[in-house]
Parts: C-alpha cells; sequence; structure tokens
C-alpha cells in the first residue's frame, strides 16, 4: 500500500529513539539494541538483576506505541502486507540473523553507527543493502 | 537501585517505543516502501536514523565526560572489533528478513500493543531464530566462541541490535 512521506514525524521519532539511547547510556551505561536484550532476557544463565531492567524496556517498547496513540489520537500500527507463511520465514531469518551478528537495526544501526564503529557500519550496510534488494526485487516476486 | 534501574529501563523503552510508532517504523507499509527502491518509494525512514544518529552520537560524546552512568559503576560497551564470517551472513540474513516482512526486532515487539496472529507468528519464529542463533554462528566461527552462546557477564559481548 502506498504511504505518505512524512518528515516531521520522522524527524521527531529518530529524536525519540535518540533520548531513549540517551537515557539507558547515561543511567545504566548499556547500549540500546533490541535483539541483544531479548536475547539476554531469553538466555537462562542471564542473572536475574540483569534480566529485569531489560524486561522492563521491552514492556515500555510494547507501551510506548499507546502512549503515543493517545497523545497523538490516531492509528500509528499497522500490519504487514506480508503472509504468515511469509512472516514466519521473515521472522526465523531476522531472529537468526540479529543474534548471529549481534544486533539489529537499533543496536548496529542506531547505536553502533554513532559510535563510528566498524563492525557496526558494516553490518548496516549489509543489512541495509540487502533489505532493498529483498523488498526491491524478492517482493515482486511474490505478489507477482 | 533495583528500582531505579526497572524505572531507567522503562523510561527509555516508552521514549524508543513512541519513537518508533510516531516515525512510522511500526507501519510494515512504510517501511517496506522505503525498502523498495522501484514502485512507491517513501524515504521518510532515512530521516529517522538520521535524526536518531547525532542524537545518540551526542549521547556517547558526552558520556566521555562521565566517569561512570548515574546508576551503575561503569558504561559496557561491545569489545568485539573482529570483522567475521557471522556478522557478515547474520546481518544479510537479517535484511532478508526485514525486507520480506517490514519488521526488525524492535518494532515487532512494540507492535504487540496491537496483537494479531501473524505478529505472533513472526514474533515467535524471530524467538526461535535468536535462540538457534549462538549455535549457527558456531559452525561458521573456526573458534566456536562467536555469538550470544559464548557471551557472559563478565565478558559483555552480547547481541545489542
Amino acid at each position: 500500500m502506498e504511504t505518505q512521506f512524512t518528515p516531521v514525524e520522522a524527524l521527531v521519532g529518530g529524536a525519540l529513539i535518540g533520548s531513549a539511547v540517551f537515557v539507558l547510556f547515561h543511567t545504566l551505561g548499556r547500549i540500546a539494541g533490541v535483539s541483544g536484550m531479548l536475547g539476554a532476557v531469553l538466555r537462562a544463565a542471564t542473572p536475574g538483576g540483569e534480566r529485569i531492567w531489560r524486561l522492563a524496556f521491552l514492556l515500555g517498547l510494547l507501551l510506548g506505541p499507546l502512549l503515543a496513540v493517545a497523545i497523538l489520537q490516531r492509528p500509528l500500527v499497522q500490519p504487514s502486507p506480508a503472509s504468515l507463511p511469509v512472516l514466519i520465514v521473515a521472522g526465523l531469518a531476522v531472529g537468526l540473523g540479529t543474534g548471529m551478528a549481534n544486533g539489529c537495526t537499533s543496536g548496529h544501526g542506531v547505536c553502533g553507527v554513532s559510535r563510528l564503529s566498524l563492525r557496526s557500519i558494516v553490518a548496516t550496510g549489509v543489512f541495509m543493502a540487502f533489505g532493498f534488494f529483498t523488498a526491491s526485487v524478492g517482493r515482486h516476486l511474490f505478489a507477482g | 537501585m533495583t528500582l531505579g534501574k526497572i524505572l531507567s529501563g522503562l523510561l527509555a523503552g516508552l521514549l524508543f517505543g513512541a519513537g518508533l510508532a510516531i516515525s512510522g517504523m511500526t507501519n510494515p507499509d512504510k517501511v517496506l516502501n522505503f525498502l523498495d527502491l522501484t514502485g512507491t518509494w517513501d524515504p521518510s525512514l532515512a530521516l529517522v536514523m538520521a535524526s536518531a544518529i547525532p542524537v545518540s552520537a551526542l549521547a556517547f560524546w558526552l558520556a566521555r565526560r562521565r566517569k561512570r552512568p548515574l546508576l551503575e559503576p561503569g558504561f559496557v560497551l561491545p569489545t568485539n572489533t573482529r570483522l567475521e564470517t557471522p556478522l557478515f551472513v547474520g546481518s544479510a540474513l537479517f535484511g532478508i528478513g526485514w525486507g520480506l516482512g517490514g519488521y526488525c526486532p524492535g518494532p515487532a515487539i512494540a507492535s504487540l500493543s496491537q496483537p494479531s496472529v501473524p505478529l505472533g507468528a513472526f514474533l515467535v519464529a524471530m524467538t526461535l531464530g535468536l535462540l538457534a542463533s549462538g549455535r549457527v554462528a558456531g559452525w561458521l566461527s573456526p573458534t566456536g566462541t562467536v555469538g550470544p552462546a559464548g557471551a557472559s557477564p563478565s565478558a559483555p559481548r552480547q547481541p545489542r541490535g
């Protein structure tokens, strides 16, 4: 489905994401990486004290959109146009890939790039390239 | 100071989730229209990065002037600087999955505020993939120490995406 170019919302939302990175690093000294936090929460070896603030972050992540919807009074969370089988394959690839690469759009794309980490810049370049390729080519193969 | 840590995590999560929703990242159509250069291209998400990165860079730059964060004894940054095979293969797999469904991990979890069966299926598959990733990364790495399975609290080499 076609979407409108929304520069103001994109810039404001991006600044909020950056401020979340700010809060987490200046209070707990940690990088705001979502796949890493989920991974740490899932690992049995993670001690309770290390798990609890990550769970709080993930809860906030889930509640944040509700807060934004309540303030802006319009729908912001939309379903994916992809079919159920495609979403299952996509989920496996995203989980496996971000776990193997130790990061996703937040940990590598935002935090790592802004720290000028070479690993993160390389990872971001690779996942952006494959994301562009898959959506530009694969989407038309599947949609026909 | 456990309560302080919980509140810090919660506040950061709320800001992150609200930011994702306002920016359009919880609308997979918008994500796919950004990634699909051949159709109705929507450049909005480039501006999300263009705004999130400078604010984050400022956070890391200002942190250099502090000895420690407010609630912990020290800053924890990834120490691995090697460009090893799992980084490339993993990032490629992630990009493919992102381009198929329009979800990366943050927006997928944030979208749980409006649960649905397809989203739930994506999240279950993503969790299974994440759990298997340490083993798969080990196969690709000659030392067998790469990936989340090799991370421990004393050696903070955790995935962070």
